[in-house]
């Protein structure tokens, strides 16, 4: 099964994020308050590593395992970006919990993530309704 | 060696390894890292009806939902088979702020104050869990994308777009946290 590789990507993923507590709660609350670096280290650096690797990956033009050239198409900015990303960041804060965080909670075993799973598609869904009409 | 990895992981460990996610899965596939399209291809699989923005070929993004099924594995790996029984170590400060917003339970990841099945039926725990829940599909969709696919992904690749969609995160999240949340969470 060609696709079990990105489970197990998922699988090392979703163990960090459970194990670094940033799907907590808690540790949502004390982000968006500045009483501690932690979230701040775990996305900074993350996003440092990731800054390295898609910088040598187009200076040494490594390819996919495929034999794929590895392409990153540009995000268009639009005002979605800003309605949209208030809406998000209000949200991640009222719940405490992003889409990652989301289903690593329901694997550590709290079911009750699962309405705001539900609820989440709803959102998707009811966005995808009305995307003509809204702003962009 | 097990005891040591029950530890809460610091962020140097974890922020590295989750930054490396990026180039695995560029390299393994040519994927971009982005987890709230899962929800996305949810919708169009189950209920696209005649919608547009639903209608396309969700199963050739089917590693998105092998990968979020991943996440779901490695959360009851670090939330059950790791689990240290300790409440979270957030600050003391936090600690205080919370409860002063009648938080009273600081047992697992998530308060039960706020997280339960019954919950559902008062205001609070609607307010929570469903409203806060569509705020996040709908938001992280109408953005282009989420923590993972804005802040990891596209700072990665030095999206600009993605730097304007961090920014109102974190406005969004200031404005709930410091004058919406706190109200809702005393209801």
């Amino acid at each position: 099964m060609k696709n079990i590789k990105f489970m197990l990507v998922g699988i090392v993923f979703g163990t960090v994020l459970t194990k670094t507590e940033a799907v907590s709660w808690f540790r949502i609350q004390e982000m968006f308050r500045f009483q501690s670096f932690h979230m701040y280290g775990i996305i900074g650096s993350a996003v440092v590593v990731g800054i390295i690797s898609v910088w040598l990956i187009k200076k040494l033009k490594l390819k996919s395992i495929n034999g794929e050239e590895i392409s990153i198409p540009d995000k268009q900015f639009n005002k979605g970006q800003i309605f949209g990303g208030t809406l998000f960041g209000m949200g991640w804060a009222l719940s405490g919990a992003c889409p990652g965080p989301m289903y690593g909670l329901v694997g550590a075993g709290y079911l009750p993530v699962l309405i705001v799973i539900a609820s989440a598609l709803l959102g998707t869904w009811v966005y995808s309704y009305f995307k003509p009409k809204l702003p962009h | 060696m097990i005891e040591l990895l029950k530890e809460p992981w610091p962020w140097y460990v974890s922020g590295p390894i989750i930054g490396i996610s990026v180039p695995i899965l560029l390299l393994i596939g040519n994927k971009m890292l982005g987890i709230s399209s899962s929800l996305r291809h949810v919708c169009s699989a189950v209920a696209p009806f005649n919608i547009q923005f639903l209608k396309y070929n969700w199963k050739a993004e089917i590693w998105n939902l092998f990968f979020v099924g991943g996440i779901l594995i490695g959360g009851f790996i670090g939330g059950v088979l790791l689990n240290n029984g300790e409440p979270v170590a957030i600050s003391e400060s936090t600690v205080k702020d919370i409860k002063a917003m009648g938080i009273q339970s600081f047992e697992g990841l998530v308060p039960s104050d706020l997280f339960s099945w019954k919950n559902i039926l008062s205001l609070k725990g609607f307010l929570v869990m469903v409203v806060g829940g569509f705020l996040i599909g709908f938001g992280s969709r109408y953005a282009g994308g989420c923590t993972s696919g804005h802040a990891i992904m596209g700072l990665s690749s030095l999206q600009l777009a993605s730097l304007v969609a961090v920014i109102f995160f974190f406005i969004g999240g200031l404005l709930m946290t410091h004058f919406i949340a706190p109200l809702i969470y005393q209801l």
